[in-house]
């Protein structure tokens, strides 16, 4: 069968690339003499006096190929050095600021993807009307907008119009008291979704009021992006043979736009989800720095300006090994929707 | 071949498209005359620095010495964004140059040779463009200490994947053209058919959309340098402006939006820098679209 072939020639392209991930992540670290790279791994004054037995255990006056193979292995068992700004080892930071960042990313896929589907299909189906016009206009502009910038303009007006109506930050101090309390049990680290396990009412009020503009500001100009390819998408399925047929034989309007343009139209719209990944990775730095709502975005942009080395690499190990992954994952399922993927090369 | 005749009509015909032309090129009018619309004071030698009355931290409202009034630390805002125009013009050129280079040399090499060339450079860019942009940017930027430079060298390196995939492709097309193969036959070098016959023949398009992408390199510069990682603080950089802005989004109590001018005005700028580029490759794209009918 084809698809297993596939599959099994995709998951083996997958180890040179991880391979080259790792080799370019250990290649910027070249760019720091041995006793900067081994201060790395310094989590305490006191042991500067020992940098030589540091210098000799992690190897970093060994020739290149051997030291690579000893950072790998430490890489394989976790150690990616301390991190300054989190005050623990770099892997522990990483789990420990994930949750936050899941939390943003719960909310604003769904809205990316569904908006963004939605949005694109109506001005598809009302091309050249009003409808079009507009959401094309916002689109563009929805697409050019500094993320930075619309995050300030929000605090602005929510935060400082408004009186604090929509507040930076991840909960406000009264509230944070009572999750980190013994009588608020955290199962997940999402606060709203431990909210709703507690029966906490206003954590969860509270973690919402905080997650609205972080939010908005991460899917503005996502939603632009996939509206746009999803109305040309759309336009290309609207004007294939299928659906004049459906129109002939009588199927009302909306039937033929949801039913049979739309369905056909989305199957583009998910080969990018991989890049909405890359492109909410991103946000969320900018996003969390903004709002200073402290996730991994801005654990990595803490880390860059303090230059927290060992941090801002393991960061960029973590989302380069995840993203490729989600791209295989991504890949094999748009292989088993549409098979002229799987037999790509033979095909032509 | 790419026929500029029938590219400007397009252009022309095309409302939106002119909206883009204008906006752009107000832009590069106003980067011309910087050093007439903004003066540099007399006895500063760099006139990329902001000059700043003071250093008291409270920004202050437009007045008729300074048109847009000052932000955080007292540098002219007005100053900041003409003379930000002409930087944001020269890192977008600066690293739209060079990925262009970058991309063109290593694409035609893989797409010309095939083969495992082709395998190992293909696999490179895998590499890159396996971490999303902004994060490798970052730790490139961090790894060689935050500057200007490493802004440059960051996005460089992040973007040239990217077109070295697409002339690839494109010379690949190209490649086993009757007249290559007569160029082959006659004996020419393997520089000379790439440069002389496969490149005149395959590159237009390649070259107008790397320079529509200049507005997507500034907006991530800026992204950058309001992260604190670009330009040294005084510098004329719209992010490093917005950046200024952060502490003065809330006004003193009874007047929230008292220091709107150190937001706004800078993240127009931006704004409306990107938005001419985009408008402009939306019409380009439909234009080189090869799917449109030439009349």
């Amino acid at each position: 069968m084809e698809l297993r072939a596939y599959v099994v020639r995709r998951v083996l392209l997958l180890v040179p690339v991880l391979f080259g991930v790792t080799l370019l992540i250990f290649g910027l670290l070249q760019l720091f003499t041995p006793i900067q790279r081994a201060s790395l791994y310094i989590s305490d004054p006191k042991q500067l006096a020992n940098l030589d037995q540091i210098i000799e255990r992690y190897g970093l006056n060994d020739p290149i190929w051997k030291q690579y193979w000893t950072w790998l292995n430490q890489v394989f068992h976790g150690n990616l050095g301390w991190s300054k700004v989190a005050s623990m080892p770099v892997d522990n930071a990483i789990w420990h600021f994930l949750p936050s960042t899941i939390e943003i990313v719960l909310f604003a896929a769904p809205l990316i993807i569904f908006g963004g589907i939605y949005l694109g299909s109506k001005a598809a189906a009302n091309k050249d009307r009003t409808v079009d016009h507009v959401t094309r206009v916002g689109a563009i502009i929805g697409w050019s907008l500094p993320t930075f910038w619309l995050g300030l303009m929000l605090l602005m007006v929510f935060y400082g119009f408004f009186h604090g109506l929509l507040p930076p930050e991840r909960l406000s101090t009264s509230m944070q008291l009572v999750v980190t309390s013994s009588g608020f049990h955290q199962y997940t680290h999402l606060n709203t979704v431990d909210a709703v396990l507690n029966g906490n009412i206003r954590v969860l009020g509270d973690a919402l009021r905080h997650l609205i503009l972080p939010v908005i500001t991460i899917s503005v100009v996502n939603i632009a992006f996939i509206m746009r390819l999803m109305r040309s998408s759309m336009l290309e399925s609207l004007g294939k043979g299928y659906i004049l047929t459906a129109r002939a034989k009588g199927l009302d309007e909306r039937t033929v736009v949801n039913k049979h343009a739309r369905r056909n139209a989305m199957i583009p719209v998910l080969t990018i989800s991989g890049y909405l990944l890359a492109s909410l990775a991103s946000g969320v730095v900018i996003t969390e720095t903004i709002f200073n709502y402290r996730g991994l975005g801005w654990l990595a942009w803490q880390s860059a300006v303090r230059l927290d080395i060992p941090t801002v690499l393991g960061f960029a190990l973590f989302t380069g090994v995840l993203f490729v992954l989600t791209n295989l994952v991504v890949d094999l399922l748009y292989a088993r929707i549409d098979p002229r993927v799987r037999l790509g090369g033979q095909a032509k | 071949m790419i026929d500029l005749k029938f590219i400007w009509y397009q252009l022309r015909r095309n409302p939106v498209s002119l909206a883009g032309i204008v906006i752009v090129a107000m832009f590069a009018l106003i980067a011309l005359l910087a050093p007439i619309i903004a003066p540099t004071p007399a006895g500063q030698s760099n006139a990329y620095l902001i000059p700043r009355e003071g250093y008291s931290p409270v920004p202050q409202p437009p007045s008729w010495a300074h048109k847009f009034g000052t932000t955080q630390g007292e540098y002219d805002i007005y100053y900041g964004v003409i003379w930000g125009t002409r930087s944001a013009f020269k890192v977008g050129l600066a690293v739209i140059g060079a990925t262009l280079l970058l991309g063109i040399i290593l694409g035609s090499i893989a797409g010309y040779f095939g083969g495992i060339i082709d395998e190992i450079i293909m696999r490179i860019t895998d590499i890159f463009l396996a971490f999303p942009a902004l994060i490798l940017a970052m730790a490139v930027v961090a790894a060689l200490g935050p500057s200007l430079n490493s802004v440059l060298i960051a996005l460089i390196i992040v973007s040239w994947p990217a077109y070295a995939r697409v002339v690839r492709g494109d010379i690949l097309a190209i490649r086993e053209e009757d007249y290559v193969e007569a160029a082959r036959g006659v004996g020419a070098s393997h520089f000379r058919i790439i440069t002389r016959h496969i490149l005149p023949n395959s590159i237009y398009p390649v070259f107008i959309m790397a320079s529509l992408d200049i507005g997507a390199v500034v907006l991530s510069a800026a992204a950058l340098s309001f992260l604190g990682l670009g330009a040294p603080e005084g510098y004329a950089d719209w992010g490093q402006m917005i950046q200024f802005s952060r502490n003065w989004i809330v006004g003193p109590p009874g007047q929230p939006l008292a220091y709107w001018y150190t937001v706004v005005i800078p993240g127009l700028f931006i704004l409306f820098f990107v938005l001419g580029w985009n408008l402009l490759g939306d019409a380009f794209r439909d234009i080189l679209d090869p799917k449109l009918v030439k009349r």
